[in-house]
């Protein structure tokens, strides 16, 4: 039976490593802003997570980022990561970290020029098939609050 | 719904349930089997032996099934079934003068009759034959919505599934008709309180579920479409819940059309039930155009053919209706009197492991009796994909998610739940590894 449980954790383990577990605990980024530039609302409507995405932009810097997502333990860790590390980047630069987690997700070369940091903890997502458009609802989310070429303002 | 298992004693073994085709239902067979507290009159080990998909392996683990509501597994004398028309008989229905065609029409008539007796329905004519419960609700909903004028009111329930809801959505918007619900109450039952005031002579359509995919909830039909039938409204039933655990009898409910899916009851995936009224199936617009449903076609118009062809317009799902006889066969077999009473010792049993755990906030009756099939409920820790995720590598299969019935969800102010669902070949042991794998995950991210 101990032997059962843990040849199933195994597995697991490579899901829920010990930082996404950490970040689904105590999210980070959940504070309202009190001027947000944007905000949008994202939506996954096959298994009904919801997430609020905000920012405030000052020039073509995201300053502010915050992040309330109501989800299973995957789109919350990954919503908090991006909490966590999007702040302070310009708009390019966030642009090719979404690009780099949705590349992760589909098994593609990592771009050596973009810092992964503790997202690298989701790779083990990719073996769950169904659970990647878990990981990603916080960044296509964030995409679509982006100002520019292809988000709306 | 003995009346309607004319198959029990006249085929041959090898037709019936293999499990029980050489021992048919005896007193003595019914034992306690492994659900404790009330007895089991199934047989689960000779009924698990006729589905092959039983005893493969999921992730090194025995396969649980607990999916039920999402689609049951199929006997073999299903699998037999298509695979032998498919080798012997494949042929288009209703059109070739061959000796093939001859068969799979007869073959395709004669489920249509046993669907009727299934039903209590008189008149195999009142029975199409379409793609699923979905199916099933999008014809009557279009053909229906043809006799709807603006100010007209369509009454729902607040836990339909979002097959029972969108159609009607669809045809309120373009005849300019109001849609209403009954509201469901805390503990998961239609607040039938406010049926007075909800039922009005606006009130053309009532469409309700028989049993909730989400709650387990038996409505009352009879006494919502003796209401309903008193102001004049059509009364539509969505059985895809019900029909896997209760004996249908169009008659005794009382309504005026009725739906559900092969698939749900043991049948092939593809084909969708829909019972009506057939002097009220005669007055219906036809839904789809083509090939089957004409009487005449003219370069500029066509007259109809006969109900129920009217509403089958194409090749329809010829080998799954067909393997749709042997499924129903096998559950008359066992028998809904004994099927309900396994349902009930096994809900029974599940709701108290469930609440055993402490902590799990269990949506729906908490009388096990008011109820048949789907536990839904809700871990304060665990959300339910992670759930699911970890009962899977423990080979045990529940869903995890709003189970197309998004309202009902907001109703509790949830956005997901988990639910395990139940069926004749799950027993005790079943029950025991979802509760084991759900203490399994509570550990893990506790
Ligand atoms: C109550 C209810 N109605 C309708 C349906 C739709 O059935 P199908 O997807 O087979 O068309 C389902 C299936 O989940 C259901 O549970």
């Amino acid at each position: 039976m101990a032997d059962r449980e843990d040849r199933a954790h195994l597995q697991l383990d490579d899901l829920y490593r010990e930082v996404v577990l950490d970040h689904y605990r105590r999210p980070r980024g959940r504070q309202p802003l009190s001027h947000p530039s944007c905000s949008v609302e994202g939506f996954n409507p096959s298994c009904g997570d919801q997430i609020h995405v905000a920012l405030t932009i000052d020039g073509d810097r995201v300053n502010e980022l915050q992040v309330e997502c109501r989800g299973c333990s995957i789109s919350v860790a990954s919503g908090s990561m991006m909490a966590e590390m999007v702040p302070g980047h310009d708009v390019a630069e966030v642009r090719r970290l979404i690009e780099a987690v949705k590349g992760m997700m589909q098994g593609k070369e990592p771009d050596p020029a973009v810092d992964l940091a503790d997202l690298e903890a989701l790779a083990g997502v990719r073996k769950f098939p169904v659970r990647v458009k878990c990981a990603l609802l916080a960044w296509t989310t964030l995409e679509e609050a982006l100002p520019g070429i292809s988000g709306p303002a | 719904m003995a009346s309607s298992s004319p198959a029990g004693s006249t085929k041959p073994p090898s037709q019936g349930p293999l499990g029980l085709a050489t021992h048919p239902l005896r007193p003595s067979d019914i034992r306690s089997d492994s659900v404790e507290g009330a007895r089991s009159p199934l047989d689960v080990a000779a009924i698990r032996r006729d589905f092959p998909i039983l005893s493969r392996r999921v992730h090194g683990h025995r396969l649980v099934y607990l999916d039920n509501a999402a689609t049951t597994q199929k006997p073999l004398v299903v699998l037999e079934r298509l695979n032998h028309y498919y080798r012997s008989t494949n042929a288009n229905i209703h059109r070739g003068i061959h000796r093939l065609a001859e068969e799979a029409t007869a073959l395709y008539e004669e489920t249509r009759e046993h669907t009727a007796r299934f039903l209590a329905a008189t008149d195999p004519r009142g029975v199409v034959f379409t793609s699923g419960a979905t199916g099933a609700l999008n014809l009557l909903a279009s053909s229906w919505g043809h006799w709807l004028r603006p100010g007209d009111e369509i009454l729902l329930t607040e836990m339909e599934h979002h097959s029972n809801l969108v159609p009607w959505f669809l045809v309120a918007r373009e005849r300019g008709a109001q849609v209403r619900h009954i509201p469901v109450t805390e503990d998961g039952r239609l607040d039938l309180t406010r049926l007075g005031e909800l039922l009005t002579e606006r009130t053309r359509i009532v469409s309700l579920t028989q049993v909730s995919n989400v709650l387990g909830t038996i409505n009352p039909i009879r006494a919502i479409a003796d209401a309903a039938h008193a102001v004049g409204a059509l009364v539509s039933v969505d059985a895809a819940q019900g029909a896997p655990h209760h004996a249908i009898d169009v008659q005794a409910l009382g309504c005026d059309a009725l739906s559900f899916s092969a698939h749900k009851v043991l049948g092939p995936t593809g084909v969708g039930v829909l019972w009506v009224k057939p002097d009220l199936l005669e007055r219906m617009e036809p839904y789809q155009g083509g090939g089957e449903m004409i009487r005449e076609v003219q370069m500029d118009g066509a007259t109809w053919a006969e109900i129920p062809h009217r509403f089958e317009a194409g090749t329809p799902n010829i080998a799954g209706v067909v393997a749709l006889g042997p499924a129903l066969d096998y559950v008359e077999r066992l028998g809904y009197d004994a099927i309900g009473r396994h349902g009930e010792a096994i809900i029974t049993y599940a709701l108290d492991r469930l609440r055993g755990l402490g902590g799990l906030r269990i949506l729906g009756p908490t009388d096990p009796t008011e109820r048949s099939g789907a536990i839904a409920f809700a871990d304060p820790v665990v959300h339910p994909h992670d759930l699911s995720t970890v009962l899977d590598q423990e080979g045990v299969a529940i869903r995890a998610g709003h189970h197309c019935a998004q309202p009902l969800h907001r109703r509790y102010g949830l956005v997901a739940t988990a639910r395990a669902s139940f069926y004749i070949y799950n027993d005790r042991d079943d029950v025991d590894a979802l509760v084991a794998a759900i203490e399994s995950a509570r550990r893990y991210f506790g």
